[in-house]
Formats: C-alpha cells, structure tokens, sequence
C-alpha cells in the first residue's frame, strides 16, 4: 500500500516538475528580447554621446542615422514582438501536448 | 556621400545581433519547436544570405586596397555559401547534417578575412584592436559549428555558434575608427573620433 502511494507521489511530483522546467524555458524567450533592449538603454545611458539624436545640430544625414544604442533597443523590441509571441505559443502547445 | 566604415560595421552589427537572438532562441527552445512553423526556418539561413549579399556593395565601395577587396569579396561569399546551405537544409532539399560544415568555413573565412584586411598592429587604434580581436574570436568560433556538424546535437556546440553572433555584434558596435584603444593610438592613425 505504502509502495503505491509512494509511486503516485512520484508520479504527481514528476507531473509538476515539467511544466515547472518548460515554463522556465517560455520566461527565457520573453525575457531574450526585454533584456536586450535595457542593454541598449543602459547603453544609451552610459555613452549618451553614441546617440547624436540628442545634439543633433551640425549633425550630417549618415551621422543622424547611425544610433547604435536605438539598434540594440530596436533589435530587442522586434525580437520581443515578432519572433516571441509565436514561439512561446508554440512551446506552450509542445509542453501541453 | 559614402558612409564611415564604422557606420556600416554598425549595422551589421545589428544583423548579427538578430543572428544572435534567433539562435539563442532556437537554443532554448530546441530545433523542434522552432521548426514547427516554416517561416521560422528561413529566418537565421536568410538573414545569413542576406548579410553576404550585403557584403557585396561593401566590395564595392569601401575597396581602399586590393586586400580589402579580396577580404570583402570572399567574405561575401563565404556567408552567401554558409547561409545557402541552411536554406537548403531548411527547405528539405538537403539533409546531410555535414552541411553545417560550411558555416564552419564561413567563420573560419570571415576570420581570416578580418585579420589580411588589417594592416595595423593591435594598438594602432580602436579599429585596429577590433579587427584582430574579431579574427581571432572568428577563427576560434568555428570549431563550434564544426562540432555541430559532427554532433548536431550539442547544446555546448549550438550556445557557443549563438554566442558567437552576439560577440561578434558588441565588437562592431564598438568600432570607432580612429577612436583609442586603453589610452593608446598611433600618431599616424589621425583624428579620433567620437
């Protein structure tokens, strides 16, 4: 009886254990694109003179297009809003099925 | 009016970075799940493609000497090659997992491509720095798709390829030409810049 029992808490363990590590894995996919744009911002921060945005005065077209920091923080956004939402679907759908 | 070649290692810098996340992403999430929608599968062996094909108008523009010309010119096709194949192997139309193979060369090329190119030494200036220390990490970066390539299923190999790309994007967006590298630059490399 006690063996049993035993194997069904095992058992209920385990069930709960899955989707515990899955769902580690669908905070890591939100967290990829998020993240890298505080890099970026933490950048923009740090060297506000990489962003000639801010000073654009005398500035030329290339030297105003050129914003290495806004492509860190735009690279992230795009991640987070186009390649994430499907993903996490998707490992959603793998871990449930 | 030609942009500064900083400005151009910026940008790919940001297509590397994409690289970057994609495959870290792919590597959270295992090759089956980020298979399961086709779109999905084109998207680091395209963008790949496209970053050689983009190679090409630097060839062109930015050709100050015939070594810039041949390094610009087989890097092109190095990536173009490297991100054909996996297109290939994204489509189904090859399934040999050795064709990871030529994304190893593609590194091993972009690699040796970077360190011709630069004909200053290490601390000439920022730029200088940059090129050595992105050969080098190119150079040693390729082992991880050889390995793939060898054994498709391992994780060391696939998070050291996705770091790679990420690497290689925080080395271009520090390029500044002619800025110093720790306080040292060559009184013939010019006016620093910001």
């Amino acid at each position: 009886m006690s063996a049993e029992l035993a194997r069904e808490l095992q058992a209920a363990q385990a069930a709960q254990e899955t989707p515990r590590a899955a769902s580690l894995r669908v905070r890591l996919v939100l967290v990829l694109g998020p993240l890298t744009a505080l890099i970026g911002l933490a950048w923009a921060l740090v060297q506000p003179y990489r962003l000639t945005l801010l000073h654009p005065h005398g500035q030329g077209f290339w030297w105003l297009l050129s914003e290495p920091p806004l492509y860190v923080v735009l690279a992230g956004v795009f991640f987070r809003l186009l390649i994430a939402p499907s993903l996490v679907e998707d490992l959603q759908s793998e871990e449930l099925g | 009016m030609i942009p500064h070649a900083e400005f151009v290692h910026w940008w790919f810098a940001t297509g590397f970075l994409l690289l970057g996340l994609f495959l870290l992403a792919e590597v959270v999430v295992g090759p089956e799940v980020w298979n399961r929608r086709p779109w999905r599968r084109y998207l680091w062996p395209g963008l790949c493609f496209l970053l050689g094909v983009l190679m090409w108008p630097v060839m062109t523009f930015y050709t100050n000497s015939t070594i810039h010309m041949i390094a610009h010119g087989s890097w092109a096709q190095a990536l173009m090659l490297a991100g054909g194949a996996e297109l290939g192997v994204a489509r189904g139309k090859l399934h040999s997992q050795y064709w990871r193979l030529l994304s190893s060369l593609g590194l091993a090329v972009s690699g040796a491509a970077f360190l011709i190119h630069e004909q200053q030494h290490w601390l000439f200036s920022r730029a200088a720095f940059l090129h050595h220390t992105l050969g080098w990490t190119l150079l040693v970066a390729a082992v991880f798709p050889l390995l793939q390539a060898f054994r498709p299923r391992s994780l060391t190999a696939a998070t050291g390829f996705a770091t790679t790309f990420v690497v290689m994007a925080v080395l271009l967006y520090c390029d500044r030409d002619t800025a110093e590298i720790f306080g040292h630059i060559s009184q013939f490399a010019g006016v620093p810049h910001r």
